[in-house]
């Protein structure tokens, strides 16, 4: 701590330089912590997938519909303890660019097999009673001002016409990581209404009773719908969102790729930085061994300094992304969860301090090996 | 008494001391056997013509660089077999080094120069305190605690610089043309600090000048030629220097 005054006051020795170099650290980070928001919103579905839980679609794609029928069938299978199922629906609010995912459900089944959503037992009874009601996630409801009790419209982009629609619930998630933008309707609704697909619905979730059986039963809903005009394809809840994200393209490959060239970057630049800073005051560096400082203290001292501009543009930058991230989905609905988490908070301080090291170490160590004899003859 | 022949008593025992540089593919002989005893308390110069080997035996007496051959021993302790960190410590403890452009941290104030050497000691924050201002106080200089060296004049420079050189209370102090960059009062300054350091409080201060109204403050003078202390060396002002015999081996 002693040392902090010396280390300060190099850094405060170009002004210039050293808001500069900060600044890189402050624009990488913050950069980083855009990535970090984006992969977990892609992650979102992966990472909050409830591991009891399957997700059965039709086997050519997910846009073909099943037969509502199945749900009795697959009640009979040996380890499946609840089978509920929803169909997309493909509205938008106002305009197609108030994208926000739309479900028709099974109102007995649906919030049973999501404990992680909550909504009040009032709402939610008053949901059941109601034919047109309807359950809005907390985020929705609050980007376009929805409350309880209003009637809203929704163009039916899949089936056609304006829909109406009657707010009688707002859930919530019990986790930050929980999508909160989902608007969800009665299938008996939407089973009324529509002139085509009838006794059709779009997948089915199947909770098993034991999730390490949850591999056999899978292969079991598969093989007894086998052959026939709607085969299936079960798979875990985590496999099915990873698919998914998977059809948008390599994400975290794309993520990894762009941080990675975003670090190297800054290890370049900074790296030239402190090597600038140490090459011209190399006789000061000498004047410090002469006084008794040993080799590995000025190696610390400069590796301080650039730990420090690393520490306070990491800080900067993660603070600055934090920001931006807490006023929500920046793309109008196709981001549903994007937030920072205080573990992608805590990586990216980490890798800020790594680049830190990584830049100041070759002149920490050049400074290090300073002979003093030969550095003092420069003065 | 500075002696050119062995004294065991002497704070600073220099012995057959050789140093050896080798440049383009040869050996360049810059010191020679050369002996050397100083006790503690006395202010010695050092002269000579560039390349005679001063600013080397200073190096090697401050412990920056290690001799071909021979011994260096101070206060007991023989320095010459002294590993990097174990010869760091011994310079902030035993050493006080001022040099001819002064060396001062720009970036630091006057303050916080002197309080380096403090740093590398086990002192709190409130003991660093009062031995700066202690030493800042004895050149006279604890009006300018907060200056930048660039506020300073390059007198008052060189008083910071002995400032930071005695705040540890090191066992001797090394001056490498102290005066070398000052005008004459403010050389004058200076070298009436040094010579009171020695006089006063009983430091051991060597000097290597190449002026002779600064060597004329030291109480002995000792001449270098060719890496060798030679013949002719005289004493300072107050007569008691010493011997002018060659070095004996």
């Amino acid at each position: 701590m002693k040392f902090f005054a010396l280390i300060w006051s190099n850094l405060r020795r170009k002004k210039v330089r050293t808001a500069l170099t900060v600044g890189s650290f402050a624009v990488a980070l913050f950069l980083y912590g855009l990535l970090a928001a984006i992969q977990t919103a892609f992650n979102q579905g992966v990472e909050v997938a409830g591991v009891d839980r399957l997700v059965v679609r039709n086997k050519v794609s997910l846009i073909m519909p099943l037969p509502v029928s199945y749900r009795e069938r697959m009640l009979q299978i040996p380890g499946v303890k609840t089978v509920t199922y929803a169909t997309w629906f493909g509205g938008y609010y106002q305009d197609p660019k108030n994208f926000f995912p739309q479900f028709a459900v099974e109102k007995e089944t649906w919030l049973k097999m999501y404990p992680e959503f909550k909504v009040p037992r009032g709402e939610w009874e008053a949901f059941l009673q109601d034919r047109e009601g309807c359950v809005v996630g907390r985020k929705t409801a609050e980007r376009f001002g929805w409350k309880i009790g209003d009637r809203v419209p929704l163009v039916a982009s899949i089936f056609g016409g304006v829909w109406e629609f009657n707010i009688r619930g707002i859930y919530d998630g019990t986790r930050s990581e929980d999508d909160t933008t989902q608007f969800w309707f009665r299938s008996d609704y939407l089973e009324e209404r529509r002139t085509w697909g009838k006794g059709m619905v779009g997948w089915y979730v199947v909770q098993v009773a034991d999730p390490n059986e949850a591999a056999s039963v899978a292969e079991a809903i598969d093989s007894r719908f086998a052959n026939s005009p709607w085969e299936t394809s079960a798979e875990s809840e985590k496999a099915f969102a990873a698919g998914f994200v998977k059809q948008v393209g390599n994400i975290q490959l794309l993520i990894l790729v762009i941080g990675g060239v975003v670090f190297f970057t800054l290890l370049l630049v900074t790296g030239n930085a402190m090597a600038m800073a140490v090459r011209e005051r190399t006789a000061e560096l000498a004047v410090l061994k002469t006084i008794g400082f040993t080799d590995a203290s000025v190696l610390w001292l400069v590796l301080g300094e650039s730990m420090a501009c690393a520490l306070q543009g990491g800080v900067l930058g993660l603070a600055a992304a934090k920001l931006f991230t807490l006023r929500g989905d920046p793309t109008g609905g196709f981001l549903p969860v994007f937030y920072l988490s205080p573990a992608k908070m805590a990586l990216g301080l980490a890798l800020t301090l790594a680049v830190g090291v990584a830049s100041g170490i070759i002149p920490a160590l050049l400074a290090m090996r300073l002979k003093i004899v030969e550095a003092l003859r420069r003065v | 008494m500075v002696r050119l022949d062995d004294n065991g008593d002497a704070l600073i025992r220099v012995r057959d001391l050789d140093k050896t540089y080798r440049r383009g593919g040869q050996d360049v002989h810059v010191l020679r056997g050369l002996n050397l005893s100083v006790d503690e308390g006395e202010f010695v110069a050092f002269m000579g013509p560039s390349g005679s080997g001063k600013t080397t035996l200073l190096n090697l007496l401050g412990g920056l660089d290690l001799p071909t051959a021979g011994s260096i021993t101070v206060a007991g302790d023989e320095i010459t077999h002294l590993s990097g960190p174990k010869l760091a410590h011994w310079r902030a403890r035993h050493v006080g080094f001022i040099f001819q452009m002064y060396n001062l941290l720009p970036v630091l104030t006057a303050f916080q120069n002197v309080e380096l050497p403090l740093l590398l000691t086990r002192l709190s924050k409130a003991q660093r305190r009062r031995h700066v201002e202690t030493a800042l106080g004895l050149v006279g200089l604890k009006d300018r605690t907060d200056y930048y060296p660039r506020q300073l004049s390059g007198g008052q420079e060189q008083r910071v610089a002995i400032a930071r050189a005695i705040v540890a209370d090191p066992t001797f102090l090394l001056c490498d043309e102290p005066t070398g960059d000052l005008d004459r009062r403010s050389a004058d300054e200076v070298l009436a600090l040094l010579s009171g350091l020695a006089s006063r409080y009983g430091k051991t201060v060597l000097m290597v000048t190449h002026d002779p109204r600064a060597a004329e403050r030291a109480e002995v003078v000792l001449h270098l030629e060719k890496g060798a202390l030679v013949e002719g060396t005289t004493s300072g002002p107050e007569g008691n220097g010493p011997t002018s015999k060659p070095a004996e081996t």
